[in-house]
């Protein structure tokens, strides 16, 4: 095999694989770099845009759809979804409320609640046999959303504890709280992902599941996990915007399953499974941030904001296109100097 | 070393084993010969922990044994290459050498432990050495390899964690002409190494170059056996397809 290894050293210098490695490395890089443009693009169009003040609104803004990507990172990593989220941001509100008047006490009610829908939907996906995500956290979606408004009596209740206050509107210098704990969790998940154990059989369970059971990975134990982790972001999400309106409202967090979801795909990550970096999620977050900040600025209607989304979720999938040419084209080009 | 004797094994209706006897010595090259549907297959999935017996016994170093799962036979030492390779497209070629025999530490964080990759690309190199193989960019994506690549990567890690036995499902069949002989060779270096081979392959040629024994199935039995030279083609040719069934 060291012919064969002579060859393929010498074929890497090939123009066109070249050109094909390169175009993977930008492609991988996309989210980064889509985010400097239009952070960019922002800043020259808007004299607001830069000032301490907005980039602090930013933060506030962007945090808990930042949070629930995160969350939602791990579980697409397995070929999954999860669309309980928005509804556990309103249930773990809703007995956060209720929860008293302790702070810690409340915070882990909170995060508990999100956790424990996250173990519901893992356990119904893994023992169910039932084996489509889309299908049990629509259902779950549904039932938490009601659970929150049968626990509730349909009422918004104000009044949180001072710890929760701090987590959603606090600010630590001209950084909001929020955006700090959405960087302590981005650090955690990207040590879980990139630099553990189980963060390896995260991506390998999203590679090749059957594979993944036939090399003796707990594949059932780590899809529990992720969405165990999923539904414990959802509940800090929730923590965020109790804390941000001081109140639990059963109607909170309609749709940010979806902006979670945008997030993740503007960020790269793979609806296929197996593919997808925390740092790519968390510019796409920002991204989704700052076309609404910016737009906002410029004094675009919100509809415009919509499109503008819309379209870069279109145009991500269209960059995950790409990557699977160009990765087809560097497999062509090794085979090439392999029978060369 | 390994012996199975009369094995049995139905799916529903479908008897693909009716009494297969199969012994491999120690740093011995076994070739397991057969047409489509002769039971080859399944006889490997009883050895590697995939599926268990209907009867029959299967004896590891002479004492019986049962292989609950995959994870089982490889503890028992018993590597499988399974022919859809078992690879990872988007894990670079070392994570898929270590996959679920990851280097991680410190040791009190279990499976949340810290990956420990210079010491598994380390652990890699030394393999490739051991086994006088030199390929591949370890940290390259097995996604973006060419077939022959791919395989080496499987090959590899069948062969480099085997300590017993090593089962080969049609290993060459991705592969070039050069690439085949890259591997047989491979293969024929094993038994220096202490390990046994067991070698499914339609090539008779290939299996006379490396194989000491051949063992021919046919519906499921055994049917014989016979050293593999050229001289015994004939032979070994009319046992698979049945005495019957020539001219």
């Amino acid at each position: 095999m060291s012919a064969l290894a002579d060859r393929v050293d010498r074929a890497s210098g090939g123009s066109r694989e070249r050109a094909a490695r390169v175009g993977l490395r930008i492609v991988q890089a996309g989210p980064v770099l889509i985010l400097a443009v239009v952070a960019l693009a922002m800043s020259l169009l808007s004299p607001f845009f830069l000032t301490e003040r907005n980039l602090t609104n930013l933060g506030f803004q962007t945090s808990i759809v930042a949070v629930l990507a995160l969350g939602q990172l791990l579980v697409i990593l397995t070929r999954g979804i999860d669309l309980s989220v928005g509804a556990v941001v309103a249930l773990s509100g809703v007995l956060g409320v209720m929860a008293g008047d302790s702070g810690p006490v409340v915070v882990l009610a909170m995060a508990l609640t999100g956790a424990l829908v996250g173990a519901v939907n893992g356990l119904v996906l893994v023992k169910g046999r039932v084996m489509n995500p889309f299908i049990v956290t629509l259902g779950t979606l549904s039932i938490v959303r009601g659970a929150a408004l049968v626990v509730s009596d349909a009422q918004t209740v104000t009044g949180l504890p001072p710890l929760v206050l701090t987590l959603g509107t606090g600010l630590a210098g001209p950084i909001p709280v929020p955006a700090l704990l959405v960087a302590v969790l981005a650090v955690l998940a990207w040590i879980l992902l990139a630099r553990t154990q189980w963060g390896r059989w995260i991506y390998a369970v999203g590679g090749q599941p059957d594979a993944a059971r036939r090399v003796g990975i707990p594949v059932d134990r780590v899809l529990i996990s992720v969405y165990v982790l999923c539904g414990l972001a959802a509940g800090i999400a929730g923590l965020l915007v109790a804390g941000r309106t001081d109140a639990g409202a059963p109607t909170a967090g309609q749709l940010l399953e979806l902006d979670a979801i945008t997030a993740v795909i503007i960020g790269g990550a793979s609806f296929f499974g197996g593919r997808g970096s925390v740092g790519n999620v968390v510019a796409g977050a920002l991204i989704i941030g700052v076309i609404r900040n910016g737009l906002n600025l410029l004094d675009v209607t919100p509809f415009w904001q919509s499109i503008a989304v819309g379209t870069l979720v279109i145009a991500s999938l269209e960059l995950d296109v790409l990557r699977g040419y160009l990765e087809q084209r560097l497999r062509a080009a090794q085979t090439r100097s392999a029978e060369a | 070393m390994l012996e199975i004797r009369d094995a049995v094994k139905s799916y529903g209706a479908v008897q693909a084993l009716r009494g297969a006897s199969l012994q491999v010595e120690p740093s011995e090259i076994v070739a397991l010969l057969g047409d489509n549907g002769a039971g080859k297959s399944t006889l490997v999935k009883a050895i590697s922990g995939v599926h268990r017996l209907d009867a029959g016994d299967l004896l590891l170093e002479g004492e019986p044994a049962t292989f609950r799962s995959p994870v089982d036979a490889r503890e028992h030492g018993i590597e499988t290459l399974h022919q859809d390779l078992s690879l990872f497209d988007n894990l670079s070629a070392v994570a898929n050498f270590h996959i679920a025999r990851e280097l991680r530490g410190p040791r009190g964080l279990g499976r949340l432990g810290l990956l420990r990759e210079r010491a598994m690309e380390r652990a890699w190199r030394e393999q490739l050495e051991r086994l006088g193989v030199r390929i591949l960019d370890p940290r390259q994506e097995v996604g973006v390899m060419s077939g022959g690549q791919r395989q080496a990567v499987a090959v590899l890690r069948a062969v480099a964690f085997a300590r017993r036995l090593v089962i080969l499902d049609e290993p060459t069949a991705a592969l070039g002409v050069r690439e085949s002989r890259q591997v047989l060779d491979l293969v024929s270096r094993l038994p220096d190494q202490g390990i046994a081979v067991l070698l499914i392959s339609h090539n008779l040629e290939q299996v006379a170059a490396v194989a000491d024994r051949a063992v021919v199935l046919r519906q499921g039995r055994s049917v014989g056996q016979a050293v593999p030279t050229a001289d015994n083609h004939e032979t070994l040719v009319s046992l698979i397809v049945g005495a019957g069934a020539g001219p």
